[in-house]
């Protein structure tokens, strides 16, 4: 890492430290300002650092292209520190005192549900890049990670079409994310002929730690004869001890695997992952997927973070996804306005890393591919499986009773978030 | 290279005296060309392919094709794409060094890219650690050959099947001879052309077995089965399983709770120092287990080949780091705090988030990954439905020994006098000429470092990154109060205490449930027992 460049990330991490904006050196007239609201400090500060210096990477690149229409993109970061409601104030001054043009943000549902109503009320763009659990659509925000659809539904079916399986764990940690995707799997698979008593849901704390007790009941739960998989939406820094415990009590992947939906390189790269060697994830990017656009993407952020054992993962795929489009965007519109961007946004398509291409859809959402992944003992993933084509991203499930006559449609006459087909009304603006 | 050939001796059906070595003069005379057919194979994206092309290799008795399938296993066995060839790949210099999988040839070095590890999935693996324990059945050690036999128990694939028959004819070691016995029953029992009694006969062989796949096939003959005397048998034999896996499942869950116990024994020993002592109400605490548990991954790197022995030299170096941390804290904020706990509160809460932010700069953000040596990875395997892990293992002890430790320098040593004066009453003992001001110092630093030490067995445990303190600074806090504050023993019992009733809720009411139950009765037992389990005189008691 050169000189220059650890001075700037030791005064940026400085600055934000102290939650304080900063600007860069250019001059605000002829720039377009790119907000980034990304945690750089509290508990989530392990996932959401990575994806600011993403953004940073990717303006970098942009303006030594020439920027956008001419004119210098200009970031502007601030540090919500893992306060939700911060997330809402921080995504207030960045829309009204910086007046950025779009924002780059969020990580956990809980801040993006913080920061909705203020770029709602005061009309920002958000581009979300992590996977969540749907029943959401904004005219304001485009979700460039999974939808259920795209990453919990598909895995299931690997586990049941391809492995056999016919008891399953539904594990996850006590909040908002798990559960819903829960209730949608748990849906699925009584339509898919699972009996009540062959699926286990179980739910634990925040970076919960001991691991002993559940990871001894699942492997009972497993050892009933019938072949048995774990569906893990545990979050964050749970999954180590998560993992070492499963590793220690002896659950080889080849008799209970364990396929996760918040586990990627990012994480594993916390642990030794000899014993995990087997156990799943599905995601739409791995590192390990061999394309050109891939190999490129890595080299460019082990240039620019200056550390070649940094991974990539599928949140910086998704960022990478969202920041090409809106670029693209934004010079179909030949504006930064963001209507006008919103509205160019629908059926922009951008290169995938892991090859092929990303459409945005008219529910502000992605068409992607589907990818499962193994451990190896490098900590990365080997594909096993993939979808032959793209998955739509679905905003509503189809698999609740709540939302499954909701459709989101953001181009007329339909205009609406929450659009009922059966009764042909719009819920409302807002999600929900 | 172990064991060359015996693959081949099995599927011949003579099985080999272990460590027979087939010498062969020319390996290319031997070499049947189906084996390199089936390394092209490998190139497939299709699984199927891959796996009859792993079949090809196991059955082709080549002299390689064991250590092919070990390096299969391995990720060792490399599609190299400039040449679109299947080869044996090391990682070496930022890229691979290749060789021929056949003739063992150097075929030099290429690019990190421009190979890569042939993919296999769980089924694949699976069938190929099969192949190998079908091997591993004529080993020299009987060890070896027990494992491999359990490993096949519930297999129903006939080429296994009489391998094991092979074995049982000439096996002389009984816990092997086991092994056998009850994989070949439940082939048995699952084979729907044996006749009642001998399938009576398996079922009274294999009712002592604790194993899975022997209740499962029992559960299965059970409902299945049209003769009566069958079905009795099968139950009876499944209420015996039962009944003696529910009382190890009992003595499993006493294991969880000592071992939940210990870990809160170790994050909350060094704050019935600075807390229950000295009256130091300490938000940094946690933060001073995370120091150790940093020091621990600097130790780790520090020596990198040490990875067995460095938690030795972690364990007085997390000690030393958090004890002059914690030094540091108590000469520059706490001394001035002394009698006013509020403030002390603000501002060691403010010490823990530099002391966390300060890390994040540092180390990054980002987890550090802690290397677990291998003696304590693994579990104690005391029987199929009875395991004792041994890193939980080990930190029971560990806490145990750090606890009599503490206990020995506070009952017998000078600086142990001096502090337990100071703390009954600091003006008497200023008197007697104890330098106060000196022992708070060395008391605190004491609490501090056994922090420390509790982070490197919780390195151990769980994520060593920023927030790791966070985590336990609550529990900490807990266990001291319940215990009784000032009161060595209170805590050892507390810790213990709510250990073994948190994994004895668990079960029932799930992990959210058991903490806040846990919580709760702690609110109500502190109503009625304000000063905990076991109140004691002193400093802290007499200010509150």
């Amino acid at each position: 890492m050169s000189m220059k460049r650890n001075l700037k990330r030791i005064a940026q991490v400085g600055i934000a430290a102290g939650a304080i904006t900063y600007s860069g050196l250019v001059s605000a007239a002829d720039t377009i300002k790119v907000g980034v609201l990304h945690s750089l400090s509290g508990t989530m500060a392990i996932s959401e650092s990575t994806l600011k210096d993403t953004v940073l990477m990717m303006i970098e690149q942009q303006n030594e292209k020439g920027g956008v229409m001419g004119k210098k993109l200009e970031p502007v970061v601030v540090d919500p520190a893992s306060d939700w409601p911060l997330f809402a104030e921080k995504a207030r001054q960045l829309l009204t005192q910086d007046k950025v043009d779009v924002i780059f943000g969020c990580w956990t549902s809980v801040s993006r549900k913080s920061v909705l109503p203020v770029v709602e009320e005061l009309n920002g763009l958000l581009f979300y890049p992590v996977q969540y659990e749907g029943e959401e659509s904004s005219k304001n925000v485009f979700y460039t990670g999974a939808a259920p659809n795209q990453q919990a539904i598909p895995a299931v079916d690997y586990l049941i079409n391809d492995l056999g399986v016919k008891r399953f764990v539904l594990a996850g940690t006590d909040y908002v994310y798990p559960r819903t995707t829960n209730k949608i799997l748990e849906a699925y698979l009584k339509s898919k002929g699972i009996a009540d008593d062959d699926i286990m849901i179980n739910y634990t704390p925040f970076g919960h730690s001991d691991w002993q007790s559940i990871v001894s009941r699942i492997k009972e739960f497993g050892s009933e004869g019938k072949k048995t998989a774990v569906v893990s939406t545990i979050n964050g820094d749970a999954n180590v001890p998560f993992y070492k415990e499963l590793g220690n009590q002896g659950i080889d992947a080849a008799d209970i695997p364990v396929v996760a939906f918040s586990v990627g390189e990012q994480e594993l790269s916390g642990i030794d992952t000899g014993p995990l060697v087997g156990h799943l994830a599905a995601w739409n990017y791995f590192e390990s997927v061999y394309t050109p656009e891939n190999n490129k993407f890595i080299d460019q952020w082990h240039d620019y973070i200056g550390d070649d054992s940094r991974v990539t993962n599928d949140p910086m795929e998704a960022t990478y996804i969202g920041f090409n489009m809106w670029v693209k965007a934004v010079e179909k519109a030949k504006s930064t306005d963001t209507d006008k961007v919103a509205k160019a946004m629908i059926g922009v398509e951008t290169p995938n890393l892991t090859g092929g291409t990303a459409v945005m859809n008219k529910n502000h959402h992605l068409s992607k591919p589907v990818l499962i992944g193994e451990i190896q003992d490098d900590g990365q993933f080997a594909v096993v499986w993939q979808t032959d084509g793209l998955v739509a991203g679905d905003a509503w499930s189809d698999y609740l009773p709540d939302s499954k006559n909701l459709i989101a449609d953001w181009t007329a006459p339909i205009n609406c978030g929450n659009y009922n087909t059966k009764t042909k009304t719009c819920g409302g603006q807002t999600a929900q | 290279m172990r064991r060359v050939l015996l693959i081949v001796l099995l599927w011949l059906g003579a099985t080999g005296v272990a460590g027979a070595q087939t010498p062969t003069d020319d390996p290319v005379a031997t070499d049947p060309p189906s084996v390199s057919d089936a390394l092209a194979d490998l190139k497939s994206r299709d699984f199927d392919v891959k796996g009859r092309a792993i079949e090809t290799i196991a059955r082709s008795g080549h002299e390689q094709a064991e250590a092919l399938l070990q390096a299969l296993l391995d990720r060792k066995l490399v599609h190299d794409r400039a040449h679109d060839r299947i080869v044996l790949g090391e990682q070496a210099d930022g890229g691979w060094a290749l060789t021929d999988p056949l003739t063992g040839e150097s075929l030099g070095q290429v690019d990190a890219r421009a190979a890569r590890p042939v993919i296999i999935n769980n089924r694949l693996r699976e069938r190929i650690r099969n192949l190998q324990a079908v091997a591993a059945l004529s080993n020299a050690n009987p060890l070896a050959r027990r494992e491999a036999a359990q490993r096949l128990v519930g297999t129903t694939d006939p080429t296994m099947l009489r391998a094991l028959r092979e074995r049982q004819a000439e096996e002389s070691n009984p816990l092997v001879n086991g092994a056998i016995d009850t994989a070949l029953n439940i082939a048995l029992l699952r084979d729907p052309g044996s006749d009642l009694h001998t399938r009576l006969a398996a079922i009274d062989a294999v009712a002592g077995s604790l194993e899975p796949a022997v209740k499962n096939v029992l559960r299965d003959r059970a409902t299945q089965t049209d003769a009566a005397a069958e079905r009795n048998a099968a139950e009876k034999a499944l209420k015996a399983i039962d009944a003696r896996a529910a009382r190890y499942e009992t003595a499993d869950t006493i294991f969880f709770g000592l071992s939940l116990g210990s870990v809160l024994l170790l994050a909350a020993i060094g704050l019935a120092i600075t807390f229950g002592v000295m009256g130091v109400i300490n938000m940094a605490h946690g933060e001073l287990i995370m120091l150790g548990a940093y020091t621990t991954y600097v130790v780790q790197q520090v020596f990198p080949q040490g990875h067995e022995w460095s938690l030795l030299i972690a364990i007085p170096a997390a000690f030393l780091v958090s004890a002059l941390v914690g030094i540091v804290i108590e000469r520059c904020v706490i001394r001035f705090l002394y009698g006013r706990p509020l403030e002390t509160l603000l501002a060691t809460f403010g010490v823990s988030l530099i002391l966390q932010q300060a890390v994040r700069l540092i180390f990054s953000p980002l987890n550090r990954s802690v290397v677990t040596p291998d003696w304590m990875s693994g579990a104690l395997q005391i029987n199929p439905v009875f395991s004792l892990t041994y890193n939980r293992l080990y930190i029971i002890f560990f806490a145990l020994a750090v606890f009599l430790t503490l206990l020995t320098v506070l009952k017998k040593t000078r600086l142990g006098l001096q502090v337990r004066a100071v703390s009954q009453n600091r003006i008497t003992a200023r008197a007697m000429g104890i330098r106060s001001e000196r022992v708070n110092a060395l008391t605190f630093g004491l609490g501090s470092g056994i922090a420390g030490i509790a982070g490197v067995a919780l390195a151990q445990l769980t994520n060593v990154g920023p927030n790791l303190g966070q985590a336990y600074i609550i529990d900490s806090f807990m266990v001291v109060v319940f215990g009784g504050v000032g009161n060595l023993w209170g805590t050892l019992t507390a810790a213990f205490g709510l250990g073994i009733a948190n994994k004895f809720i668990e079960p029932l009411a799930g992990a959210v449930l058991a903490k806040i139950m846990v919580l709760v009765f702690i609110i109500l037992f502190i109503q009625r027992k304000p000063r905990g389990l076991f109140p004691q005189r002193g400093r802290a008691a007499e200010d509150s």
